[in-house]
C-alpha cells in the first residue's frame, strides 16, 4: 500500500483485529482510489463482527495513529532545527575552507588545478599512486562527501522548518526560519521578541556600536538575507526590513501559539512590500 | 425548518443559544449537560441558527474537512453519526486527538484535504461535508472530495476570502470559488457570515 500506487482495499485489509500498530501504518501510509462502504466491506472480511465493533475499532486506531503522527512531526521540534542549521553551516565553511586548502596544495602540483567544487569532484575520482597525490585525492573525496551531507542537511532543515514553523517558513523561507529561531535560542523565545528585536537579531556587534553612541542603528540583521530587503533600494530598505520583521514577529506567535498556516499575513507582508517598493517609482 | 434531533435552542449560563449534548472541549458554558454552540466560534453554527437545510441529521455520516482543534466538528460528532475529522496541522490536531478521546463516533485523520486518496481508504460514502479550510484552493477541495458524498448528500462550506487573495475584493473571491465548484455542484444557499465571521460565505450545496 504505497502512496504511488493506490489500492482498492480498506486501511483494515491485511490488518489482524487488535493489531494496533498495524492498522495505525495502514492509516497513516496507505491510499484507495475509490471511496467504498467500507464498515460493510470489513464486516464482509470479518475483521469486525458487525459495524458498531469496526467502528470501535476505527476509532481506536485513527486516535493512535493521529497521536502518533502528531508526536512524530513534533519531535521535529524548534531545538533539533537549531542543531540542523548550525551543522549545516559548519560543514559548509568546513567543505568550503578544505577546497582551498586542497586545491593550493593540488595547485602546486596540478597546473590545471582550480579553487572550485567541479576539480575537487574530478579531483576525487583520480586513481593515484604517488603518496602525496594519494592524500589529495583522498581529501578531495571528503570534502565531496561532506557537501552530500550539506544537501542532505538542507533537506532536512527545509522539513523540518516546515513543520515547526509553518508561517515563517512561507513567509521567509526555511533557512532563515531556522536562522531567526537559532538566534533567538528557540520558537518561544522568538515568538516573545517584539518586531524590532527581530528586525536586528544576528547585527548584535553593530547594534552595540550604535547603543555605545556614535554609530548609527543597524537597519537589518540577518533578514537582510530576505529578497524583500536584499531586493528593495538601499533608501527603503530600512522601511522594508521593519515590515518584514513586523510580520516575522506575527508569523513566529501564530507559529509557537497555534501552529496553524494562515497565508493571510504572508499576503499582506507582499502588499505592504510592494507600497514601499512603489515610493521610488513616484 | 426545525434544528436536527440533537441541536435545542436553550437558555444555557443565562444565555440563549444553540446547544447540543457532549464533554465540554474549549471552555464553553454548560448547564444540565448541554454546551454551548458558540456562533463565533463557529460557520456551521451561524447557519443552523438561521435554519439554513444543511442536511446534519442525527443518524448521517459527516465528512470534515478543516477540522482544527476540533470546536465545531465536537459539536457535530455529538449529534450525528460517524464523523471523520480531517486535520492537516500537527498542533491543532493534538487538541482534536483529545476531542476525539471522549467521543467514539468521531475519527480523527493528520491528512490534507487536498489529497483525497490519502485517506479514502478509511472514509466511507457521507451524507454530508462540512469545508473549512483555510487555504487557497477551497473549490477545488470541494470538487476533489465530492467522490466521498452519497447520492442526495450535501457539502456545507465556509468559503474564507482571505485564503484565497487577501488583496482581491472579497465578492471577486467568492464568485471565483463558486464558479469551480459549480463545476460539480448545484449550488442551494449563499450568505455572508456576518457579524460573526467577516469576509466568509457560507454556502451549501448539492453534488450534480
Amino acid at each position: 500500500m504505497s502512496e504511488d500506487n493506490p489500492t482498492e482495499a480498506g486501511w483494515f485489509s491485511g490488518v489482524e483485529p487488535g493489531d494496533i500498530e498495524a492498522g495505525v501504518t495502514a492509516i497513516q501510509e496507505g491510499s484507495a482510489s475509490t471511496v467504498e462502504d467500507w464498515p460493510a466491506r470489513a464486516v464482509e472480511s470479518g475483521f469486525a463482527a458487525d459495524e458498531s465493533e469496526y467502528y470501535e475499532r476505527l476509532h481506536e486506531t485513527t486516535v493512535a495513529a493521529s497521536r502518533q503522527a502528531v508526536s512524530q512531526r513534533e519531535g521535529a521540534d524548534d531545538q533539533q532545527l537549531i542543531h540542523s542549521i548550525r551543522t549545516l553551516d559548519d560543514c559548509q565553511r568546513l567543505a568550503n575552507e578544505l577546497t582551498e586548502r586542497v586545491a593550493e596544495w593540488a595547485g602546486s602540483r596540478d597546473p590545471e588545478a582550480t579553487v572550485d567544487s567541479e576539480y575537487i569532484e574530478e579531483l576525487a575520482d583520480r586513481e593515484s599512486t604517488d603518496p602525496i597525490d594519494e592524500r589529495l585525492v583522498s581529501l578531495a573525496g571528503r570534502i565531496v562527501g561532506l557537501q552530500t551531507e550539506v544537501q542532505e542537511i538542507r533537506t532536512l532543515v527545509e522539513q523540518t522548518a516546515e513543520s515547526v514553523a509553518p508561517n515563517l517558513t512561507a513567509m521567509a523561507g526555511p533557512e532563515l526560519t531556522a536562522r531567526l529561531i537559532a538566534l533567538a535560542g528557540g520558537l518561544e523565545e522568538l515568538a516573545k521578541k517584539p518586531a524590532g528585536t527581530i528586525q536586528v537579531l544576528g547585527a548584535e556587534d553593530a547594534l552595540f556600536a550604535h547603543l555605545r553612541g556614535g554609530a548609527p542603528s543597524p537597519k537589518h540583521g540577518v533578514i537582510f538575507t530576505h529578497e524583500y530587503v536584499r531586493g528593495t533600494a538601499p533608501v527603503d530598505r530600512g522601511s522594508a526590513a521593519r515590515a518584514l520583521s513586523g510580520k516575522l514577529a506575527i508569523a513566529a506567535r501564530i507559529d509557537y501559539y497555534s501552529g496553524e498556516y494562515r497565508p493571510e499575513i504572508e499576503a499582506e507582508l507582499d502588499e505592504r512590500i510592494e507600497r514601499i517598493r512603489a515610493r521610488d517609482a513616484s | 425548518m426545525t434544528l436536527p434531533e440533537g441541536v435545542e435552542r436553550r437558555e444555557v449560563d443565562g444565555d440563549e443559544g444553540l446547544a447540543t449534548r457532549g464533554e465540554p472541549v474549549y471552555g464553553e458554558p454548560t448547564e444540565d449537560g448541554w454546551r454551548r454552540w458558540d456562533r463565533s466560534r463557529s460557520k456551521l453554527a451561524v447557519l443552523l441558527g438561521r435554519e439554513v437545510e444543511t442536511g446534519l441529521t442525527a443518524d448521517s455520516t459527516v465528512l470534515y474537512l478543516g477540522a482544527a482543534s476540533g470546536t465545531t466538528v465536537s459539536h457535530v460528532a455529538d449529534v450525528a453519526g460517524p464523523t471523520y475529522a480531517v486535520e492537516f496541522a500537527p498542533r491543532p490536531m493534538r487538541d482534536l486527538v483529545g476531542v476525539a478521546e471522549a467521543r467514539p463516533n468521531l475519527f480523527p485523520l493528520l491528512k490534507d484535504a487536498r489529497k483525497p486518496e490519502h485517506y479514502a481508504h478509511v472514509v466511507e460514502p457521507v451524507d454530508l461535508i462540512v469545508q473549512d479550510v483555510a487555504i487557497r484552493g477551497q473549490g477545488e477541495v470541494a470538487v476533489a472530495n465530492k467522490q466521498f458524498l452519497r447520492d442526495g448528500g450535501r457539502l456545507v462550506l465556509a468559503i474564507k476570502a482571505r485564503s484565497e487573495d487577501v488583496t482581491r475584493d472579497p465578492d471577486e473571491v467568492f464568485d471565483d470559488v463558486l464558479d469551480t465548484v459549480e463545476a460539480e455542484y448545484e449550488i442551494r444557499y449563499t450568505d455572508g457570515l456576518e457579524p460573526f465571521h467577516e469576509d466568509h460565505l457560507g454556502v451549501v450545496a448539492e453534488p450534480k
